[in-house]
C-alpha cells in the first residue's frame, strides 16, 4: 500500500514531458555540432592503424601535412604531457606508441579547414608496419594466457563438495555477444583555447571530469585551467562515460598547440570501429541440484574479450560476477571470471555494466535445469529465488529489499503465464514450420557503483531575487530525463511549478569532482545532493519569513500558494526580493555520499550495493524453422522503480531499455574478422531494432512499492535494469527451438539469436540422440 | 550558375558549389539550419530527414512531397524543388504536439528526422498509404523502443491540402534549360561539373559524348562514395530532371515497363498490384526515405550482387533496355550481370527501362536479413514456376546473395522442369542447388547459412502446395 504523498508535493511524482522534449521536436535543441562554429575552427581526423597488431617501423607523415587544407599535423612526440586518455590507468593512448594494439587505432591527427580535408589527408600517410598475429577471440586468447588482470574468484560455501553431493548434475556453456550503443549522436568534441593557457571543452560525455582530468595531464595543465561542458548528448548508454576522452583530448591537444578552436565530429563507421563496446562473454557452467530443480551447487566461469587496454573492464568483469545470481539463492557457489586481453577495441560500460552477461548466464542455467527435470521453466525459477533463510548473495550480502517472489507472481497473473504457456505447447504439437516459445524471467540489479568511492554526487542552486532558480548539478543529460526529475526534486523544495526552474549545462566550472552520469545512479545521486541545496537555501527563507512575521522558523511552509508564515501569505518571489534586500545568501551547493555501502575487492564481499531494483517480464516468440526468422510476438512487464519521481520518464526507460536489450539478444551482432577488423562498423552491417521490431503488443506496469532505503522520493533508478527485462526473449526464443526437437534437450543457442544462429542450433537439436529424461 | 531552391517560401540560390556536396552539409553549415542531424551520413539512421516537394509535371497544381535522407542527397538534386526542414514546421505542427504529449523523445537527436517522415505522412506525401511502422522503418530510435513515436504517428492521420502560393513559387524558379554548372574545387585543383538533361534524348547525346560521366539518379549508393570513400567525383550527370524517365507503362500482354528513372516508391503500389509478392519485396527496400530516392534502374544498373530487385526480375524473365546515342539493345536481365563489379553496359550507355513480364501462377519471392526492416539481404530468393496437370513446366528459380552476381539456379531448375511436382523432386531442387552456388561468409551470415537456407526456402515451396497452413511466416503471425 503506497503511503499518500503529502500536500506539499505537487513536482515530483508528475509524468512531466522531458525538459528538452519541445525544443527536441522543434530541432531547437542544441547539440555540440549545432553550435555556431568560430572562425578559425579546425577540423580533425585521426590517421588511423590498417593492422590490429603491429610495430611501426616508420611513419612519413609529409603527403599529409602537404595536402590541401592541411594547417597542422600531430603525433605523440608533439604531446608535451601523458600520452593517455585512460579513465582509470593509462594503458588507453591518444597516439599508438611503437606497437599498435588494435585495428583503427589512432596514430597521428589532421586539423584542417574541413571535415573533408581533414579526412582526405589522414589517407595519405605512408606507414610501414611489422604486422603481427593478432588475438581476436577470447579462445584465443585464452590459449595465450593473454589477461588484464588474474582471474578473479567470487565464492561462498564449498561448491566442489556440493556438486559432487547434488543428487543431479549438468554442465554446459554459452556464448554471448557484444553490443555497439549506437547513440544517435556520434562522438565530437569542440576544445577553445582561453587566456594564459586554460581551455574550454564542449564534449559530448557521460563524464565531464574525467575529461577534464584527462586534458589536463595531456598537456601538463592543472585541473582549474580546464573547464569541461555539456548540455546534452544524443544518446551514450555508457559509450560515452570513457570514450568522449580521445577525440575531446585530441581537440584539446589542438587548441593548445594552434591557439585555434578545434572541432572532431567523429564519422559514423570511424566511431565503430575506433570505440569500445558490450563486453562479449562465454559462460560454462556446471550445476547440481535436486529432482525439483532447486540448486545445490554451482561453478560458473565468466570469460570476456576486454579489447586492448583496461578501460573500465575490471569493474565491468566484476559487475557480472555480482549478476550471476540475478534473483536467485546459490547455496555453495564459485564464480571465476576472467579477463582477457585482445587485439580488438577496447570493451567499455553499456547500459547494465557486465550485469547483463552474468545475467543471462544464470537464466541459462535455470532453462538447462528445466529441461532436464522436465518442469516448466518458471517453476523452476520460483523454487530457486532468494527467501527467507535463504538471502545471501555469493559476495555475502544480505538481500533485504527482496520482492521478486510477489512481483513475478503479479505479472504471472496478470499476463496468464499458465494458459499461454499451455497454448504454446498446443501451438508446437500441430505445428511443424512456425515454433513458439514463452518464458518470464526475472531482474534483480545492484544499485551503486561497486567502486565505493565514486557514490557521490554534488549540486549548486542559485536562486535569484525575482524568484527564478538556476539549477546545476555533476550529472549529465543523456535522454534519460535526469534533468528534469532533478528539476522536479529542487521545485517540490520550494512548492514552485518546475518552469520555475532553468535548467543549466552540466560544467566542471560549476560542480567539481564529479563522477559519470552511470550505474543507473543519476537521480539517486544528483538528486539528494540537488535537494540539499536547494533546502538549505530553503531553511534560510524561512528563517527570514520567521523573522519577518513573528513566528518560529519551523512553522513556516513553502506551498503552491506561497510561503505561509504565521498569518502572513508571501509569494515566493516576494520573500526572494525580501531576502536579497536582508542579506541572505540564496546560492548553495548540495552534496550527497551514499551511505551504507563498503566492499572489498580483495575478497569480493561486502554490500556494494545500496539495494536492488526489480523487474519481471513475459515474452512470446515465433521461430520459423526454415529460415531462423522470428519474431516477437507479445510481452508483458512489470517492473519496480520503487516510488516514480516521473512515471513518464521511468516508462519510457522502461521501454526502451527492453527494445535495446532485445536488440543485444536478436539482431544486434558484432563481427570481427580473423585479422580483428570489425566488419559491422554503419547502421548498414550493423542492426539495431526498427519500429516494426518493438512488439505489437507490449504491456508495461509499474510496480507499486516504495524504496525500502531512504532514496530521494523512495524512487530507484531505472537506466539499467531494464535492459535485461528481455532477457525474456532469449529464453523464448531457446524454448521455442527446444520445441523444434522435442525431447533432444535444450538447445545451444548462443546469443544474439539471429536467424542463421537458430537455424544451426536446430540443426544441431536435431543432430543429437533423443535424450532420455537427463535424470 | 547555381543551384536554385525555395526554403520556407524564400528563394536560395547557393552560388558556385561543390556538385557533391550534400543538402545536409548546405543546410548545416551553410544555412545554419542545424536542427536536421547527421547521424551515420549514409540514409541509414534518417536523423537528418528532410522533404523535398515538386511539381508533379511542370505545368502541374500539384506539389508531391517525399521524405528523403539529406545526408546523401547532392545539392544539385533539389534544384527547381522546395525543401522542407523541421524548423519549417515552426514547434506547434500536430505531429510535434504529438510527439511532446506521448513522450516521443528522449535523447532527441533522431527526433527531428521521425518528425519529418510523420511530417511528410500528415501532408500525403509519398508512401502516406502506408502504416505507421513502414513509414518510419527507416528511421533509427536507440532511446525510446519507438512505442510512443508509433502512437504520435496514428494520432496524425494523413490530410493533404492545396498550396496554391507553393505551386507559384515552384512555378517561377522551373528552368527553361537543364541545370549545368562547374566548381572550380580548390581541395582537388580542377573543374568539377554537374549537369542534368531534360529529356532522354538530351540525356543519351551527353554520355555518348562524354562516356565517362558519372549517372547519378538517386545517389543511395553514390552518395556513400562521396561521404565514406571521400571519392571525387569529377563530372555527374544527375537523370532526375529527365521528362519520362519515370514513366510505367503497362501492355497488353499484361508486362509492364518502368523506365529506369522509376522510384521505388512511386513505383511500389503498381508492383504491389503487379503481384503482392513484388509489393512485400519493395517495402522492404531500405526505409521509406532510400525508397523516395532510389530508383528501379539505379538498382539494377550498378550491378550489386545484394541489390533486392534483380533476383525477382530475373525469376519474373524481365528484359533490360540499354541505349547508347540512338542505339537501343535489349538483352534477358540476367545476361546483363556478367561477373561482380562488371555489368554488360557500354561506354555511353545507359540503363535505359526494364520490361517485366507477368508472373507464372506460383510466384514467391523470400528476403533472408538479420533484421526485417532496412536491412541488406543475406539472402534473397525469387521463383517462378509454372505447374501443369501436376508436372513442372517452367521454373526460374533467382538468387541474391549466393555468388558474386543475381544469378539463376540452372541445376536446380533443371531438377524440376519436366518433372512431376512432388516432395522428392523439390527436395532434389534443393540438393542441387548446392551445385549451382559456392556463396561466401561474410557478416551477413556464413556460407553455410546462405546454402541451407537457400534450400529451404526451395523445400519451402512443396510445404506450401501440400500444407498451406503451415507456411506462415512469422511475419504474418506477428500482424495477425
Amino acid at each position: 500500500m503506497a503511503e499518500r504523498d503529502p500536500p506539499r508535493l505537487r513536482a515530483v511524482r508528475q509524468s512531466l514531458p522531458h525538459d528538452s522534449a519541445e525544443a527536441h521536436v522543434a530541432g531547437g535543441a542544441v547539440y555540440v555540432d549545432d553550435m555556431p562554429e568560430p572562425p578559425g575552427m579546425l577540423h580533425l581526423a585521426f590517421g588511423q592503424s590498417a593492422h590490429a597488431a603491429a610495430t611501426i617501423v616508420a611513419m612519413d607523415l609529409s603527403p599529409v601535412r602537404a595536402a590541401p587544407g592541411v594547417i597542422a599535423v600531430f603525433a605523440r612526440d608533439d604531446i608535451p604531457g601523458t600520452n593517455s586518455v585512460g579513465p582509470v590507468f593509462d594503458d588507453d593512448k591518444l597516439f599508438a606508441e611503437d606497437a599498435v594494439y588494435c585495428g583503427g587505432q589512432a596514430l597521428f591527427l589532421v586539423a584542417a579547414t574541413s571535415p573533408t580535408a581533414a579526412r582526405r589527408a589522414a589517407k595519405l600517410a605512408r606507414i610501414d608496419y611489422e604486422v603481427a598475429s593478432p588475438l581476436v577471440t577470447i579462445a584465443a586468447a585464452r590459449a595465450a594466457g593473454s589477461v588484464l588482470e588474474d582471474a578473479q574468484h567470487m565464492t561462498r560455501g564449498d561448491a566442489d563438495a556440493a556438486l559432487d553431493a547434488a543428487q543431479y548434475r549438468i554442465t554446459g556453456s554459452l556464448e554471448i555477444g557484444g553490443q555497439d550503443h549506437f547513440y544517435l549522436e556520434g562522438q565530437i568534441a569542440i576544445a577553445t583555447p582561453g587566456e594564459g593557457g586554460t581551455i574550454h571543452i564542449l564534449s559530448s560525455t557521460q563524464h565531464p571530469s574525467e575529461i577534464q582530468h584527462i586534458v589536463a595531464k595531456l598537456l601538463k595543465l592543472t585541473h582549474a585551467d580546464v573547464t569541461v561542458e555539456v548540455r546534452r548528448m544524443g544518446g551514450a548508454f555508457g559509450g560515452k562515460e570513457s570514450q568522449a576522452s580521445l577525440f575531446a583530448a585530441a581537440c584539446a591537444l589542438v587548441a593548445a598547440k594552434t591557439g585555434r578552436p578545434a572541432k572532431f565530429r567523429v564519422d559514423r563507421d570511424d566511431d565503430m570501429v575506433m570505440t569500445g563496446k558490450r563486453h562479449d562473454f562465454t559462460a560454462d557452467y556446471d550445476v547440481g541440484f535436486d529432482s525439483n530443480g532447486r540448486i545445490e551447487g554451482i561453478r560458473l566461469e565468466l570469460a570476456s574479450r576486454c579489447g586492448a587496454t583496461d578501460d573500465l573492464s575490471r569493474a565491468i568483469n566484476d559487475r557480472a560476477m555480482f549478476h550471476a545470481d540475478n534473483c536467485y539463492h546459490l547455496p555453495a557457489v564459485a564464480i571465476v571470471s576472467h579477463r582477457l586481453k585482445t587485439n580488438t577495441v577496447s570493451n567499455t560500460a553499456f547500459r547494465g555494466f557486465g550485469g547483463p552477461q552474468g545475467m543471462l548466464a544464470i537464466e541459462r542455467v535455470i532453462d538447462a535445469i528445466a529441461d532436464a527435470v522436465g518442469r516448466d521453466p518458471l517453476e523452476v525459477r520460483r523454487i530457486n529465488l532468494y527467501g527467507p533463510g535463504r538471502d545471501v548473495t555469493p559476495y555475502h550480502m544480505q538481500v533485504t529489499d527482496n520482492i521478486a517472489p510477489e512481483l513475478i507472481e503479479a505479472l504471472a497473473a496478470s499476463s496468464r503465464y499458465a494458459e499461454r504457456a499451455a497454448e504454446v505447447a498446443a501451438w508446437n504439437a500441430s505445428h511443424r514450420i512456425i515454433k513458439k516459445g514463452i518464458a518470464l524471467t526475472p531482474v534483480k540489479f545492484g544499485i551503486s557503483f561497486t567502486t565505493t568511492h565514486l557514490n557521490q554526487a554534488g549540486a549548486l542552486v542559485l536562486v535569484y531575487a525575482d524568484g527564478s532558480i538556476q539549477l546545476n548539478h555533476g550529472g549529465t543529460e543523456m535522454g534519460q530525463g535526469l534533468y528534469i526529475k532533478v528539476a522536479q526534486i529542487v521545485a517540490d523544495v520550494f512548492a514552485v511549478p518546475v518552469e520555475c526552474v532553468r535548467i543549466t549545462a552540466t560544467t566542471t566550472g560549476k560542480v567539481p569532482n564529479t563522477s559519470a552520469t552511470a550505474a543507473s545512479s543519476g537521480a539517486d545521486l544528483n538528486g539528494i545532493a540537488a535537494q540539499r541545496a536547494a533546502e538549505t537555501i530553503r531553511d534560510r527563507l524561512a528563517a527570514l519569513a520567521g523573522e519577518l512575521h513573528g513566528c518560529a522558523a519551523d512553522t513556516v511552509r513553502f506551498t503552491s500558494e506561497g510561503v505561509r508564515a504565521g498569518e502572513a501569505l508571501v509569494p515566493f518571489h516576494d520573500l526572494c526580493r525580501q531576502a536579497h534586500l536582508a542579506r541572505v545568501s540564496l546560492a548553495s551547493t548540495g552534496f550527497y555520499a551514499t551511505p551504507d555501502i563498503a566492499y572489498d575487492r580483495k575478497t569480493h564481499s561486502g554490500r556494494p550495493f545500496y539495494y536492488f531494483a526489480y523487474g519481471a517480464s513475459v515474452s512470446e516468440v515465433a521461430i520459423d524453422t526454415l529460415t531462423g526468422e522470428h519474431k516477437v510476438l507479445a510481452v508483458d512487464i512489470l517492473h519496480d522503480v520503487g516510488r516514480s519521481l516521473n512515471p513518464a520518464i521511468d516508462l519510457g526507460q522502461i521501454e526502451g531499455g527492453f527494445v535495446q536489450g532485445m536488440g543485444w539478444l536478436t539482431t544486434e551482432e558484432l563481427v570481427f574478422d580473423d585479422a580483428g577488423r570489425l566488419r559491422t562498423h554503419a547502421p548498414s552491417t550493423y542492426k539495431i531494432p526498427t519500429a516494426s521490431d518493438r512488439p505489437a503488443r507490449m504491456e508495461i506496469a509499474l510496480w507499486d512499492g516504495r524504496n525500502v532505503e531512504p532514496t530521494v522520493h523512495r524512487s530507484k533508478a531505472v537506466g539499467e535494469p531494464p535492459l535485461m527485462l528481455p532477457i525474456s526473449v532469449f529464453s523464448a526464443l531457446t524454448r521455442a527451438v527446444a520445441a523444434a526437437a522435442p525431447g533432444k534437450g535444450l538447445p545451444a543457442l548462443d546469443a544474439p539469436a539471429t536467424p542463421e544462429r537458430i537455424l544451426r542450433a536446430i540443426g544441431e537439436l536435431r543432430a543429437r540422440a533423443p535424450t532420455s529424461a537427463a535424470l | 550558375m547555381g543551384v536554385r531552391f525555395l526554403l520556407d517560401g524564400d528563394v536560395i540560390e547557393t552560388g558556385p558549389v561543390d556538385p557533391t556536396m550534400t543538402v545536409l552539409e548546405l543546410l548545416r553549415y551553410r544555412l545554419r539550419r542545424t536542427g536536421t542531424k547527421e547521424g551515420c551520413a549514409e540514409g541509414d539512421c534518417g536523423a537528418c530527414t528532410v522533404l523535398v516537394g515538386e511539381l508533379l509535371e511542370p505545368d502541374s497544381s500539384i506539389v508531391k512531397w517525399r521524405a528523403v535522407n539529406a545526408c546523401i542527397l547532392f545539392v544539385g538534386m533539389i534544384d527547381g524543388r522546395a525543401l522542407m526542414t523541421v524548423e519549417s514546421l515552426g514547434g506547434s505542427a500536430p505531429i510535434q504536439r504529438e510527439m511532446v504529449a506521448r513522450h516521443g523523445s528522449q535523447c532527441g537527436f533522431c527526433t527531428p528526422g521521425f518528425i519529418m517522415s510523420l511530417h511528410a505522412r500528415s501532408l500525403g506525401a509519398s508512401g502516406s498509404e502506408l502504416p505507421v511502422a513502414d513509414v518510419i522503418a527507416g528511421n533509427l530510435c536507440r532511446c525510446t523502443g519507438y512505442g510512443p513515436i508509433l502512437a504520435a504517428g496514428d494520432a496524425v492521420p494523413p490530410a493533404p491540402h492545396h498550396d496554391g502560393a507553393l505551386v507559384d513559387a515552384l512555378s517561377a524558379i522551373q528552368r527553361a534549360e537543364p541545370l549545368s554548372f562547374t566548381f572550380d574545387d580548390p581541395l582537388v585543383g580542377h573543374a568539377r561539373s554537374w549537369f542534368a538533361p531534360r529529356s532522354i534524348d538530351e540525356l543519351a547525346a551527353y554520355l555518348a559524348d562524354r562516356p565517362e560521366a558519372r549517372i547519378v539518379a538517386g545517389a543511395t549508393d553514390v552518395g556513400l562514395w562521396v561521404t565514406k570513400q571521400q571519392r571525387i567525383l569529377d563530372e555527374i550527370v544527375w537523370v532526375g530532371d529527365v521528362r519520362d524517365f519515370d514513366l510505367i507503362t503497362p501492355h497488353d500482354d499484361g508486362s509492364w515497363t518502368f523506365a529506369a528513372g522509376v522510384r521505388y516508391a512511386s513505383a511500389h503500389a503498381i508492383l504491389a498490384a503487379i503481384h503482392p509478392e513484388l509489393g512485400e519485396l519493395v517495402r522492404r527496400i531500405g526505409g521509406l526515405q532510400v525508397r523516395n530516392s532510389g530508383t528501379i534502374g539505379g538498382n539494377i544498373a550498378n550491378g550489386s550482387p545484394i541489390g533486392d530487385m534483380p533476383p525477382a526480375l530475373i525469376a519474373l524473365g524481365a528484359t533490360l533496355v540499354l541505349r547508347r546515342g540512338d542505339a537501343v539493345r535489349e538483352m534477358p536481365i540476367e545476361a546483363y550481370f556478367l561477373d561482380y563489379g562488371k555489368q554488360d553496359r557500354r561506354p555511353g550507355e545507359f540503363v535505359a527501362a526494364v520490361r517485366i513480364p507477368p508472373a507464372p501462377p506460383l510466384f514467391r519471392i523470400a528476403k533472408l536479413s538479420k533484421r526485417f526492416d532496412s536491412d541488406i539481404s543475406a539472402v534473397c530468393a525469387a521463383f517462378a514456376l509454372d505447374i501443369v496437370d501436376g508436372v513442372v513446366r517452367t521454373a526460374r528459380l533467382a538468387f541474391g546473395g549466393m555468388a558474386g552476381i543475381p544469378k539463376r539456379a540452372a541445376a536446380a531448375e533443371a531438377a524440376l522442369v519436366g518433372q512431376a511436382w512432388s516432395e522428392a523432386v523439390v527436395e532434389a531442387a534443393a540438393l542441387a542447388l548446392a551445385q549451382d552456388f559456392t556463396p561466401l561468409s561474410d557478416m551477413r551470415a556464413s556460407a553455410a547459412y546462405r546454402l541451407l537456407a537457400a534450400q529451404n526456402l526451395i523445400r519451402r515451396l512443396w510445404i506450401e502446395s501440400e500444407a498451406p497452413e503451415e507456411a506462415l511466416s512469422v511475419l504474418a503471425l506477428a500482424d495477425g
